[in-house]
């Protein structure tokens, strides 16, 4: 057993140190609120990113991956949090990327996949509805087969950045008399269509991060149907799967926690010292490091697991609730170390925009607002310690 | 013993309660939020309903009542997600007349605010003070009879809305001495008196006011110079219990709300509310808003007595109140799911009331800290 990297990786992690110094865009460094990115910004890194064929590097080297190991890939993601990135969005990328290299045709994974890589096309979630949101399995919109085409209609929501998206993954019910699971359909719907329409959803934070898609007579040729008809849930729980195993974000985290800490340096307590030296909030801060050591080395075991060709199991629940947690609480103790100038919040009310206070103390509120999404989004942390508890522990 | 409230207190609990459902529900709110004069309509219904009068003594023209009754309106204002500047105006600016000013000060002032005609904020925090109410910068130095004013204050809530600013400043000692600091009340029209007004994180409104070589009379100091301290940590204290107040109208709404949508949001068949895991969830909730009632109503009926035991009852209060608004705030978003983290949604709003409420005068750590604090004082 060993926690060290070895020299081949020590190398690797110069290597890539070195490119996100010299190639990622000074101005989008550490930009943490959404709501403030263009789809520009959201997309620069992506497209630098494919062109050094970088941008999805736990892909399959055939289908455009690195072929890097999963220590590799654990240094990308700290190497690219130490920079403060913005990372490439995981709905092309990790989520339905993955889809269509594993059930897709070849004539899908060619039309899809090099769009992916690129970033030339923004990819977009149409899983949850209104009454389908824990209970994915009870979803209403309908795909009706007419000759070589579906007609879809129905209602999405939560769709993240669906407004800038250029296409998206649909799960849409092909019969509706199987059984729940046993009568939907994985389908690319091009954003573009006729009948597709977008409503962007105002958040506790101020921003539009999530949309309503509402799909009306929307015409869909057959050959945009990723696998068999009646048997996109089986895409579909290998997309969970796969979105859970990064949702852990520990490189992000980690990162994070420097950021207060600096915070904490800047900011002066109650009692005239940094905060960073008062005894509650360095236990507090403490505390979370320990946690996300804790996280981190479960992470490590997962990663060494999935090296040896054991895919992320139902384990990755774990990951995704000790996670979200640890962002959570950054978040929480963040908001604290601001003080009283996590007040203001002049976005708050739409235009009017000026800081108030210190620069880092702006985003505090809004961001802990935001991430009460985390243990919501990706299945809530109540319904992965359901899948825990019935695949783990066979309860 | 006794806790129950008299027929006046839930004579006034009703009246607002209604006043709030037929104006100030909240889409009305949501609207008047928008506007920068919607207020003024509200803060009149106030002085109608004898809100701004019920602390104010008699003999200038209130009603003589005490800390339960505005305990009673600041409950049902957290229910309703009222964002005008009550505790600001009635609470910490009719306290400072009340403790330190002079029978002129009160006769020109606390009739003013018993009748709807002055707004008062409290300028008292500054950029790098934080919560530490001893931490003052800003400087009156003498200048002939008066006073000239110098310095920033920060995150000043109701400024927008006030006609007069309730000001602490430095008139001798260092910056962070308990002697020297002095209160002042002061026209915001003042010359040399600017504001950058905003929104904070729950919509009220704010302001960081700038005082520059701002010359006020002799009238505008409030008690003797130098030796404010002790009145605006009891004001302080006062306040804070109003808030506490507010936070368990908040923390009540969510409980409801939150059962109200457990009960009939459907999942795998039959509504969420069935699941034993957010059941107990929701007991926990229920049992959070209980205590930090109890907590609320302790610190209120305690205001009266020595300055420590005040202290240590508010604080205690603070902690509580603090720690379980964020745990109600939580667990009320997870139950709503995607729903809760909407703008659209209720839930929400009181979640971040009770989140701005903790960071106002103090949070669970500095709360902690002074309770500690005062404990080991009285042990020694």
């Amino acid at each position: 057993m060993d926690l060290n990297f070895s020299s081949e990786e020590i190398a690797f992690r110069n290597e890539v140190r070195a490119f996100i110094e010299e190639n990622y865009p000074k101005h989008l460094k550490g930009k943490v609120l959404r709501e403030d990115l263009s789809k520009e910004d959201f997309l620069a890194w992506h497209k630098i990113l494919g062109k050094k064929g970088w941008s999805a590097p736990a892909w399959p080297k055939e289908y455009g991956g690195t072929g890097w190991t999963a220590t590799q890939r654990y240094i990308w993601l700290e190497e690219n949090a130490r920079g403060e990135t913005i990372p490439p969005l995981p709905f092309g990328v990790s989520m339905v990327g993955p889809v269509i290299y594993t059930f897709g045709t070849p004539e899908q994974k060619q039309k899809y996949l090099p769009g992916i890589l690129s970033g030339d096309v923004w990819w977009c979630q149409g899983y949850s509805e209104p009454g389908a949101g824990s209970d994915l399995a009870s979803l209403k919109t309908r795909a009706v087969r007419e000759g070589d085409y579906y007609i879809v209609n129905g209602q999405k929501t939560w769709t993240t950045l669906g407004q800038h998206a250029d296409w998206g993954f649909f799960l849409c019910r092909t019969d509706p008399n199987a059984k729940q699971q046993e009568g939907i359909s994985f389908l690319l719907i091009d954003m573009k269509s006729p009948g597709v329409s977008v409503r962007p959803i105002k958040l506790l934070d101020g921003g539009y991060e999530v949309n309503d898609v509402f799909l009306e007579n929307v015409k869909v040729p057959v050959d945009q149907r990723i696998y068999e008809e009646n048997k996109g849930w089986t895409c579909a729980k290998f997309l969970l799967a796969h979105e859970r195993a990064g949702i852990a974000g520990v490189a992000r985290s980690k990162r994070n926690v420097e950021r207060l800490k600096s915070i904490a340096k800047a900011e002066i307590g109650d009692d005239g010292k940094p905060l960073i030296e008062d005894d509650e909030f360095q236990r507090k801060l403490s505390e979370l490091e320990i946690d996300l050591s804790a996280l981190e080395m479960t992470e490590l075991r997962t990663l060494a697991r999935e090296q040896a060709g054991k895919g992320p199991g139902p384990e990755s629940s774990l990951l995704k609730i000790k996670g979200t947690e640890i962002q959570q609480r950054l978040t929480e103790l963040t908001l604290e170390a601001v003080g009283n100038y996590a007040q203001p919040y002049p976005r708050g009310l739409g235009g009017n925009e000026f800081a108030v206070g210190p620069e880092y103390a702006s985003a505090a509120a809004p961001v802990y607002f935001n991430w009460r999404k985390a243990s919501i989004y990706g299945g809530s942390n109540e319904i992965q310690r359901n899948i825990i508890a019935k695949m783990v522990l066979g309860l | 013993m006794n806790f129950d409230y008299t027929d006046e207190q839930n004579a006034i609990r009703d009246s607002l309660s209604k006043w709030a459902q037929q104006q100030y529900d909240f889409d009305k709110r949501r609207e008047a939020l928008k506007s920068d004069d919607a207020w003024k309509s509200n803060w009149a219904t106030f002085a109608e309903l004898g809100l701004l009068m019920a602390p104010i003594a008699e003999e200038y023209g209130g009603l003589g009542g005490g800390p339960i009754d505005v305990s009673v309106v600041a409950e049902e204002f957290g229910k309703a997600l009222v964002v005008e500047p009550y505790i600001p105006t009635v609470v910490i600016g009719g306290g400072a007349l009340k403790y330190a000013g002079s029978a002129a000060q009160k006769e020109e002032h606390l009739n003013a605010i018993a009748g709807g005609e002055r707004v008062i904020a409290f300028a008292q925090a500054e950029p790098k003070s934080r919560w530490a109410l001893n931490d003052v910068s800003t400087t009156a130095k003498k200048d002939g009879a008066g006073y000239m004013l110098s310095g920033q204050k920060a995150v000043v809530l109701g400024a927008p809305q006030a006609d007069h600013l309730l000001v602490t400043a430095r008139t001798g000692g260092g910056q962070r001495d308990a002697k020297g600091i002095s209160l002042f009340l002061v026209p915001k029209s003042a010359k040399g008196v600017t504001t950058r007004d905003y929104p904070t994180m729950d919509d009220t409104r704010a302001s960081e006011v700038y005082f520059e070589n701002v010359s006020v009379g002799a009238e505008a100091l409030l008690g003797a110079a130098d030796s404010a301290l002790p009145v605006i940590e009891r004001i302080v204290d006062e306040a804070n219990a109003a808030y506490n107040q507010e936070a368990v109208g908040c923390m009540r709404m969510m409980t409801d709300l939150t059962r109200e949508y457990a009960k009939t949001r459907q999942q795998f068949g039959k509504p969420i509310a069935t699941f034993q895991v957010l059941q107990h969830r929701m007991v926990d909730m229920f049992m959070a808003a209980e205590e930090s009632y109890s907590m609320a109503l302790r610190a209120t009926i305690l205001l009266g007595e020595s300055d420590e035991e005040r202290a240590k009852a508010v604080s205690a209060a603070k902690v509580s109140i603090g720690k379980h608004s964020r745990f109600v705030g939580q667990a009320a978003v997870q139950i709503h799911g995607g729903m809760g983290v909407t703008d659209e949604m209720r839930v929400g709003h009181y979640f971040k009331r009770v989140t701005m409420l903790d960071a106002t005068f103090g949070n669970v750590d500095h709360h902690l800290r002074r309770f500690t604090a005062l404990s080991q004082k009285s042990a020694a």
